[in-house]
């Protein structure tokens, strides 16, 4: 019993961990081929979220709404980038990180006037609305869908970095950018590109948590820090530790705060177990992000050279 | 790097630069003069607050202004003040000397240990593992039942000074503030004006040379970390004493980034700067919120644009380009 219960509760952080997975994917790529941190990476998130939460309502299906938020959403990510972003590039950390701070706070106030405070709920699908038995407890078939949905997107996404000419180009410049220009490839094109690309996988992981999260404004605050820390641990402008970061993140996190609580038990009394075990679950992460960078200060796969 | 960040003016400079700070400070000092003329207490407190926040930021300005190290989690340490008044003086603790003893030494130990392991780190990731380091602070606060947990505490009142409530009346919070400010004001110019100052100004400015000298790097940043800790420390502790109340809400990421914001706007690596900049933000902030239900929606692209034009600060505004 309790060994399913820690197989359903893996599968969780897993799932919990490819969202990550998707969102941190862009944010890297982003951060490593431009050198530009982009703190309203979450809003692009929370963007995708709303987009699914209004199609939905209004084709009454989740899959049509999920086609017509992705191009939304990329289409979305491109004005970001065309208004503001690009005037960035240039700049350091500090302004990019004010600049897209002032993003965030502009986004989530322009969803609340848009959407109202209140949070919407998308209804899960009915071809994945069932549960199926695992070890004798019911799983959502819809987590299952997400698990695989972010595998597969993993999967492409080695295909296209590891594979294909463009994603050359992308590992290259995560190398070493101005080496790349300066070999005739347009930078600023491979810039342009890959922040699309980036804002259209944030996109399709609030659209895949939508019908499961609420969705409401500020939703993409706290994600945007957790994929940080994934990319950091990970190793900026990695993909495949990017991958990892967010898997071990998400089963960190999920089984933390399962079994923290279990686990002290055994050295505390049960009520001071419940809260101290809720008390250092959220830290185990920050806990884990500060361990890797004490041990490799620039993450476990460092792109930059 | 250097784009954005003006050039640090020698400290043997000319009486110009006094003049911005004194009239800066003068106008504070004749504050509680004008509130007399309007609704006293709101702008009291109002005021009390941006004396606060500048006093938080000018700390974090010897970091990134003069240091270079762009931390983005500094509320923490206004956190660790504000903790420490409320803990304390939950256990009947009120008066305000032992509560500063907490709020300094806490603070100063919180920033030499996870200073001891973020300045490892360099660049994005010291800006990451900061964050961090507040994160874990803030969901420590929030799991603190026995304090408020999420919700945060009510105070009992105001912290006393040698058993008396002297810091009762609004007034005499924003003269005791304003003191503090001053106090740092001088002693932070000090600071960056010695040896130890412009050693942290040269490994801002190129650390393999600054190391190459025979200067260690680690130790003088660990000093100014700490530091710059202990006044943000000060800072928690007049904070909480304005709002009467404690909460998580405090050291939440989004309060670091508007010291970050705070210090930038006012111009970096100045220490006045950053009371111009708490002045600007705070203000704006309430006018704004004052006139219009959903102000964020002119805040935000305030922030964009400042950032893209505004470059160099307020203070670099008298200044002219590049002097």
């Amino acid at each position: 019993m309790t060994w399913t219960l820690f197989a359903l509760q893996a599968l969780n952080g897993v799932q919990f961990g490819l969202i990550l997975f998707l969102i941190a994917a862009g944010l890297t790529l982003v951060f490593g081929v431009m050198d530009f941190i982009n703190l309203a990476h979450g809003v692009q998130y929370m963007v995708g979220a709303y987009l699914t939460a209004a199609f939905a309502a209004w084709t009454g299906s989740f899959g049509t709404a999920l086609l017509l938020a992705l191009p939304s959403a990329l289409a979305f990510g491109l004005l970001l980038e065309a208004l503001v972003f690009r005037h960035l590039y240039d700049r350091d950390h500090l302004d990019q990180v004010l600049a897209t701070f002032g993003i965030i706070i502009f986004l989530n106030e322009a969803v609340r006037v848009v959407w109202g405070a209140a949070p919407l709920g998308v209804p899960v699908p009915d071809i994945l609305s069932g549960s199926i038995p695992i070890g004798g407890l019911n799983y959502p078939v819809y987590r299952l869908a997400i698990i695989a949905a972010g595998l597969g997107v993993a999967g492409l996404l080695y295909g296209i970095v590891g594979h294909t000419r463009i994603g050359m180009l992308v590992r290259a410049g995560a190398t070493n950018a101005p080496m790349v220009s300066a070999l005739g490839v347009n930078i600023r094109l491979l810039f342009t590109v890959v922040f699309g690309f980036g804002a259209m996988l944030a996109g399709f992981a609030g659209a895949m948590v939508a019908p499961i999260l609420s969705v409401e404004p500020g939703m993409g605050d706290n994600v945007l820090i957790l994929a940080f820390v994934v990319i950091v641990i990970g190793g900026i402008g990695s993909v495949r530790g990017a991958f990892l970061g967010a898997i071990l993140v998400g089963l960190v996190d999920t089984l933390g705060r399962f079994f923290a609580p279990t686990l002290l038990r055994f050295v505390l009394d049960p009520s001071a177990a419940s809260q101290t075990g809720r008390a250092i679950a959220p830290m185990l992460i920050y806990i884990l992000m500060a361990a890797t960078l004490f041990v490799k200060p620039s993450g476990l796969f460092p792109a930059k050279r | 790097m250097a784009a954005a960040t003006p050039a640090i003016r020698s400290p043997t400079a000319s009486p110009r630069d006094w003049l911005v700070p004194l009239v800066l400070f003068a106008l504070l000092a004749a504050v509680p003069l004008l509130a007399k003329l309007g609704p006293e207490g709101f702008i009291l407190s109002l005021m009390t607050r941006v004396v606060v926040v500048a006093l938080a930021a000018m700390s974090l300005d010897l970091l990134i202004g003069y240091g270079g190290l762009v931390s983005f989690g500094h509320a923490a340490f206004l956190g660790i003040g504000a903790y420490a008044v409320g803990i304390l003086s939950s256990h009947g603790i009120e008066e305000a000397g032992p509560q500063l003893a907490a709020a300094i030494g806490g603070s100063v130990l919180f920033a030499l240990a996870s200073g001891v392991i973020a300045l490892r780190t360099q660049g994005v990731y010291f800006i990451m593992i900061t964050l961090a380091f507040g994160q874990m602070l803030f969901f420590l606060a929030t799991a603190l039942s026995g304090y408020g947990g999420d919700d945060g505490m009510t105070l009992p009142g105001r912290s006393l000074l040698f058993d008396r409530p002297w810091l009762k009346g609004d007034a005499a919070l924003y003269w005791v503030s304003l003191a503090v400010l001053g106090a740092a004001y001088l002693g932070l110019r000090r600071v960056t004006a010695s040896r130890f100052g412009r050693v942290l100004r040269g490994l801002k400015e190129n650390e393999i040379r600054m190391e190459a000298v025979g200067f260690e790097a680690f130790r003088y940043r660990l000093v100014a970390y700490a530091l710059a800790g202990a006044v943000a420390g000060v800072a928690g502790f007049l904070l909480a004493n304005l709002s009467g109340f404690v909460s998580p809400a405090v050291m939440s990421w989004q309060r670091s980034g508007d010291l970050i914001f705070v210090v930038v706007l006012g111009g970096l690596g100045s220490l006045h700067g950053a009371i111009l900049g708490a002045a600007a933000f705070l203000l704006a902030e309430e006018v704004l919120s004052h006139y219009l239900e959903h102000w964020r929606l002119v805040f935000g692209p305030l922030l964009v644009l400042a950032v893209l034009f505004a470059r160099g600060g307020l203070v670099g505004i008298g200044r002219g380009r590049g002097a």
